[in-house]
């Protein structure tokens, strides 16, 4: 069968079972635009390529499947690096296609040329310049094999105009020949059986958990190991959902701007099981200081983060999935003094119970703000985190969250509660500003039965924020909530503690621009809302809209701070918690 | 990636016959030693020395000496890199190279559990007094003279590294014009157990 190099790509995406892709035309890629006419693939035109990018991102984060972009050369391919280090860093399944300039004018700094897989070749799990029509099929495989296996993650197929116009033959992609690639299989026996002898003999166990078990689609074995053993639970800013807030042996999270109770009982952990977790800065804080009376089991699926961070006692190098299943079936098999016996961490359930009770999630009251005083309009200042809670009891059980990155992300992440895996999107390892509409999108295309929310930052939306164009022209009802305090309130915040109050190019404004008008402009409704009692009926209102985006601007308290908060480079022991807690008994 | 030796599981990296323990310190000797050899299959794809290098430079390795080379298979090459194994522990380093998808092999070694060699070439001032000199200190070397000029002879030494050091101490009295020095190349030292 003949056919083009830009056919023959489109076929090879076909044959992933890919449904959507996010793309942005130009020059160098036009040859594959025009088989995307005749291909069952929903084509999703954005704004700016990174959008599509990051809704790839959101796409894949909501659904476990991979995310797809397609891209022309130069611009077009540098615009998704940001996205491609997202990815790379949250371990984020996707598949990004960018044209190149034609073979003979590679190296000749030809118009909208960029030696693209060099540059994202450190943002990438690895990355192809297709040089022979022939290869497509067998490239587009390896691509989304190497995506979805192991540890998931970014790659990038660089694909020259002269090849996507080339004639060549279709051929059936073989088995993968990668003689250089091959995740771990099972976990050792071995292993596994030493990682339950520490959880069973532990008096304060914790299982730390990362976002390699929603990738692992381990909760469902996770439940199980916490159900055998009664060991509490942390949850990542990767991992919330992957273990239901609502159960009472799940501690919320850990880290920099954790709860006091999940922060404390990592530390002062005897057993620290970390399934799927990184020993990212923002969890340990100062590293030397991180858990020191802990024995560490590490489970991870990448053998380079064993010992990356924190030597661990136990190393488990496999899926989160086939480990945790492997301890759970060990754990089962124990008996008599070697079973497990949850009484043995009674005490430790009992202190965590007090923590919880002393050290809750709180936050001041509206207060009061004087008319014409700071950027508000005058009354009670509209709380963030009571907008959140407001959010949380109006929506569905399932719905996606999706979030920016800043205060608003740490807000969100605090007074959610989180029972499903994959209802959480955000920017985790990157810091990504500007995450979180074309993530919402993309979120909202893959699970279009869900109620798809973003709760974004008032800096966050202005970077990304025509992406709800491509919402509007597509119809994709993702609903936004900016809580508009009028600042970059997180780098506001850093000033006000570490910086004496020297605000140094951190205010932005409340109402420039105006969110409401732009968001009619760009084809959604717009609501604003600058008082607590109007909160719930915006809300409300939004929810009933299911033909178009909706945006609500909430003028929140721009004096808000994020606590607790552990500062950076301090020990997890100098949290400081709320300052209504501080005198506390620790 | 496959493996030196078959009887771990996949992606497990084993040290090649012969591996040290991999502290970089030197029990027999009392010399510490800050490199180890990491010697990486790679598939002959273009790019691939990027990926290598870059990865160092990313994660701050630091790099002593670089050889490559296409291996008896044309389909792969050898790389063999000196780490400073003070810049990073050995095994982080390995394991990131390990998930390069181009890397297919890796095997370290550590310096007294293997067969150093490297090749200098070296042009050196040697007047009409000097010259009988230096080529008499050449001989006891085991270097050759490869070119003869007025007032400089140009030398080849092949050897291990340490005796290449030596060498350019003992030449650098007569006036070291010009050096070139390639990466270090390893293979493990043979088991005389029969």
């Amino acid at each position: 069968m003949e056919l083009t190099g830009a056919q023959s790509l489109i076929k090879s995406l076909e044959q992933q079972g890919v449904e959507v892709v996010f793309g942005l035309p130009g020059g160098a890629i036009l040859p594959v635009y025009d088989p995307i006419i005749d291909s069952s693939i929903r084509h999703i035109l954005v704004r700016h390529e990174q959008g599509a990018g990051h809704a790839a991102e959101g796409y894949a984060q909501a659904t476990g499947r991979p995310g797809v972009a397609i891209v022309t050369s130069g611009p077009g391919a540098t615009n998704v690096v940001t996205p491609l280090a997202n990815a790379y860093m949250d371990s984020t399944p996707l598949v990004v296609v960018t044209g190149q300039v034609a073979r003979s004018a590679i190296g000749s700094d030809a118009f909208q040329e960029v030696d693209i897989t060099g540059i994202t070749a450190g943002v990438t799990k690895h990355n192809w310049l297709v040089t022979d029509a022939a290869d497509i099929p067998r490239v587009v495989a390896e691509a989304f094999h190497v995506a979805t296996t192991g540890r998931p993650g970014p790659v990038l197929i660089d694909f020259p105009k002269d090849v996507a116009n080339a004639t060549t033959t279709w051929h059936e992609p073989g088995p993968i020949d990668l003689p250089g690639y091959s995740p771990p299989s099972s976990p050792d026996p071995a292993a596994i059986a030493a990682a339950a002898d520490l959880l069973l003999a532990a008096e304060r166990p914790v299982l730390y958990v990362g976002g390699g078990v929603l990738k692992a689609e381990a909760s469902a074995a996770l439940a199980e190991l916490v159900e055998l053993t009664g060991a509490p639970v942390v949850t990542t800013l990767m991992a919330r959902g992957a273990f239901p807030d609502s159960d009472p042996r799940c501690l919320g999270m850990p880290g920099m701007h954790g709860n006091y109770t999940a922060v404390t009982a990592v530390q002062r952990s005897d057993v620290l099981v970390a399934l799927g977790s990184r020993f990212d800065d923002r969890v340990t804080g100062k590293v030397d200081a991180f858990a020191p009376g802990a024995k560490v089991v590490h489970v991870d699926v990448d053998r380079a983060e064993i010992g990356k961070v924190r030597r661990p006692d136990v190393a488990v190098v496999a899926d989160c999935r086939a480990a945790i299943e492997a301890l759970v079936a060990v754990i089962r098999g124990r008996s008599g003094a070697d079973a497990a016996d949850p009484r043995r961490i009674a005490p430790w359930i009992a202190l965590l119970d007090e923590w919880r009770q002393r050290f809750p999630l709180v936050y001041d009251a509206a207060r009061d703000v004087p008319a014409g005083g700071s950027s508000l309009d005058g009354g009670p200042a509209l709380k963030p985190q009571f907008v959140i809670e407001q959010l949380r009891d109006a929506t569905p059980d399932d719905t996606v969250l999706v979030s920016g990155v800043g205060q608003h992300q740490m807000w969100a992440t605090q007074f959610w509660a989180f029972d499903h895996p994959r209802t959480w999107v955000n920017s985790g390892g990157l810091g990504t500003m500007g995450f979180a509409v074309p993530a919402a999108i993309g979120a909202k295309v893959g699970r279009p039965d869900r109620t798809v929310w973003a709760v974004d930052g008032d800096g966050c939306f202005q970077m990304t924020a025509q992406e709800l164009v491509t919402a509007s022209a597509e119809r994709i009802p993702v609903k936004i909530a900016i809580l508009n305090n009028a600042y970059l309130g997180m780098v506001r915040q850093w000033q006000h503690m570490f910086y004496e109050e020297r605000y140094s190019e951190v205010y932005l404004s409340p109402d420039l621009p105006d969110y409401v008008m732009w968001a009619e402009a760009m084809g959604c409704v717009g609501l604003r809302v600058t008082s607590p009692e109007e909160v719930r009926p915006a809300i409300d209102k939004a929810n009933a809209i299911d033909d178009r985006p909706v945006v609500i601007d909430f003028r929140t308290d721009s004096m808000e701070q994020v606590y607790p908060m552990v500062p950076s480079g301090a020990s997890n022991d100098d949290i400081v918690v709320h300052p209504s807690q501080q005198g506390l008994p620790r | 990636m496959s493996v030196q030796g078959t009887s771990a599981g996949p992606g497990r990296v084993v040290p090649m016959p012969g591996s040290g323990s991999g502290s970089g310190s030197d029990a027999r000797g009392g010399r510490r030693l800050r490199h180890h050899v990491v010697t990486l299959l790679v598939e002959n794809k273009a790019g691939v020395l990027v990926r290598v290098a870059g990865l160092f430079a990313r994660r701050g390795f630091n790099i002593f000496s670089l050889a490559v080379a296409p291996t008896h298979d044309p389909r792969f090459s050898r790389i063999s890199i000196v780490v400073d194994v003070e810049s990073a522990p050995l095994q982080q380093v390995v394991d990131q190279l390990d998930k390069l998808v181009n890397v297919v092999e890796i095997g370290e070694l550590h310096p007294l559990a293997a067969r150093e060699a490297e090749l200098l070439l070296l042009t050196v001032s040697a007047d009409a007094v000097s010259r009988s000199q230096v080529i008499q200190l050449a001989e006891v070397f085991g270097a050759k003279v490869v070119d003869v000029g007025a007032d400089a002879l140009t030398l080849r030494f092949a050897s291990a590294p340490e005796a290449l050091d030596d060498f350019e101490e003992v030449m650098r009295p007569y006036g070291i014009r010009e050096l070139q020095r390639t990466g270090r190349i390893a293979l493990p030292k043979l088991g005389r157990e029969a």
